[in-house]
């Protein structure tokens, strides 16, 4: 049974759907990319398994419980954690109190996942009492995850991790989510950087007008001729 | 020494009170603000309503034959506090969450608020009349007058015990919100998502118990403000609706959306009010004695007269949004 199933969902903001029925399944030792066109849908299936939008056909199951639909507040103690693209850090707070927000949701002693954190950004426990406003893109981005991470989840899920970031962290960022991943937290991302995505993806899912057009592992995906030639610019 | 303590209790002391009130008072403002994104115009009007519940609470006392040293107004208002957050619970549930619910713009809000000023104001005459009250009537309001002969003053400074009080109250209150906003989950959880509400949801944050603690706080410093404001002068239906706007100036001063920022727009507007009424004839009169025949003080030397008053917060306001736009403390903009 996979740790995350999404069957044929359909969904949008109101208006006409804009997933056309998404399959995906990944487990929880895996890196799923999300990978395809603007417009494709691929940030909204995160959405729509976060509860963001209103899934009105098919179902989302995660760790063998139906959560079609399930608003965050009762997603992220199960285990479930999204980082968005944008505006993904509280800036006027310090870097300790974002990561603090990420573990609201646990009643328990967190101060082990903090330093865990701190442990994978050792940056981070530098500035920590510095507002998250005054770092740099690549650092906002370690917040973000960082953030995350703080409710231990089991599926992570990144809307475009990379974006409007400098090379050198864009590498670095990839390194750090394939290193969450092998301390045992799945991944599901959304990529436009699709070539180095899919390269360490396990699971790699091209999208197109809400549906799924190619799934396979990441290399195979890069592989393939039609996918590079209609999605991967050749 | 006399013109200075005559400063004193005419511009400092009234200065810290009137302070005190629209700082409690921009504190809810601000922070409803924060959280749900729009102008509370019945601020005023629920520190009113807040007055009127310790004013009842007080007759109440007084009936038992429950006699204090400290003001009985001050006695009971933690039970108004109490009170007052449980109607502000109410308010909210009944006017503003429905109209949330379907998802109504600010501005939609905003109006509903106005509603909700005049139903309050209409509840309150309806059982109080449009009279005056006073917390005083069945005991003595105490003046306190320091002798400062010693540094060579004429004149005691001057205060009242009511004054005191006030001060101390707002300072325990703005230190124990400072504690609640830095310190515990639930505050925090209040300034994230004051900071960014999406994200606020996407962190698992319940934004729905931070909206009902928001209103607890409001309500309850309302009320505080109110009565602390009837007890400085006397309880009336519109008493605190005449200081509504000076109130959101100094919310937007301070920078909307920002706590401190409202204790800081509060003390200003306040000290700024009462500087610009000043006659300040009182204080250089030694002057006539040096000056010219022709340049002698007027009787009344002030910036503004007293009932140009409410225009000192517009000014302040007015510059502030020139020079910065979302006040002091880099408020919300919108």
């Amino acid at each position: 049974m996979s740790l995350i199933e999404l069957k044929h969902v359909v969904g949008g903001y109101g208006g006409a759907p804009i997933l056309n029925g998404v399959d995906i399944a990944i487990e929880q030792s895996d890196i799923g990319v999300i990978v395809g066109p603007n417009g494709a849908g691929k940030s909204t299936t995160l959405k729509a398994i976060f509860g963001l939008l209103k899934v009105t056909g098919g179902t989302i199951t995660f760790a063998g419980e139906e959560i079609t639909n399930s608003l965050p507040d009762r997603l992220v103690p199960r285990g479930l954690s999204f980082v968005p693209q944008e505006k993904n850090v509280f800036t006027s707070m310090s870097v300790e109190e974002n990561l603090e927000m990420g573990a609201f949701t646990r009643r328990d002693d967190f101060s082990d996942t903090m330093a865990w954190v701190y442990q994978m950004f050792p940056v981070l426990k530098e500035k920590r009492r510095q507002p998250a406003g005054e770092l740099s893109g690549g650092q906002r981005q370690m917040v973000a995850m960082g953030r995350a991470l703080m409710s231990k989840p089991k599926l992570l899920m990144l809307d475009e991790p990379s974006a409007g970031l400098s090379p050198r962290y864009v590498i670095e960022i990839f390194e750090t989510i394939v290193r969450v991943n092998t301390e045992g937290v799945g991944i599901l991302m959304v990529e436009q950087n699709a070539r180095q995505a899919l390269a360490f993806a396990s699971r790699g899912f091209v999208l197109a007008n809400g549906q799924n057009r190619f799934t396979g592992t990441g290399p195979e995906l890069i592989a393939d001729p039609e996918v590079a030639r209609s999605f991967l610019g050749g | 020494m006399t013109e200075l303590i005559f400063f004193i209790n005419q511009v400092v002391i009234s200065g810290v009170v009137l302070g005190s009130i629209y700082a409690l008072g921009a504190i809810g403002i601000t922070l409803i603000f924060g959280i749900l994104r729009f102008a509370h115009f019945a601020h005023g009007d629920m520190m009113t309503m807040g007055a009127f519940i310790a004013f009842l609470l007080a007759l109440a006392a007084a009936a038992l034959g429950i006699v204090t040293p400290v003001p009985t107004g001050f006695l009971v208002l933690p039970i108004a506090m109490v009170i007052a957050a449980v109607l502000a619970l109410g308010i909210d549930k009944g006017f503003y969450a429905p109209l949330r619910a379907r998802g109504a713009k600010p501005v939609t809000l905003l109006i509903a608020s106005i509603g909700v000023t005049l139903m309050i104001q209409g509840l309150i005459r309806l059982f109080f009349g449009a009279g005056t009250y006073s917390f005083f009537e069945n005991e003595p309001k105490e003046i306190i007058r320091i002798d400062t002969s010693a540094i060579g003053s004429t004149r005691p400074l001057v205060f009242t015990e009511p004054q005191l009080l006030m001060v101390i109250v707002t300072i325990a209150a703005v230190v124990a919100l400072h504690l609640f906003l830095t310190r515990s989950r639930l505050g925090k959880a209040m300034r994230a998502m004051a900071d960014n509400a999406d994200l606020a949801q996407v962190s698992g944050i319940n934004t729905a118990l931070v909206v009902r603690v928001t209103w607890i706080i409001a309500g309850a410093l309302a009320c505080a403000a109110g009565t602390m404001l009837a007890l400085d002068v006397t309880l009336k239906p519109d008493l605190a609706f005449n200081i509504v706007l000076p109130i959101f100036a100094a919310a937007i001063v301070g920078g909307l959306g920002q706590a401190y920022g409202a204790i800081a727009g509060g003390f200003l507007i306040g000290f700024a009010e009462t500087l610009a009424v000043f006659n300040w004839t009182m204080v250089l009169r030694p002057l006539n004695a040096v000056l010219p025949e022709w340049l002698q003080l007027p009787s009344t030397l002030a910036l503004v007269p007293t009932e140009y008053k409410l225009t000192v917060a517009f000014v302040i306001l007015v510059v502030t949004l020139l020079v910065r736009p979302t006040g002091i403390f880099k408020g919300a903009s919108t």
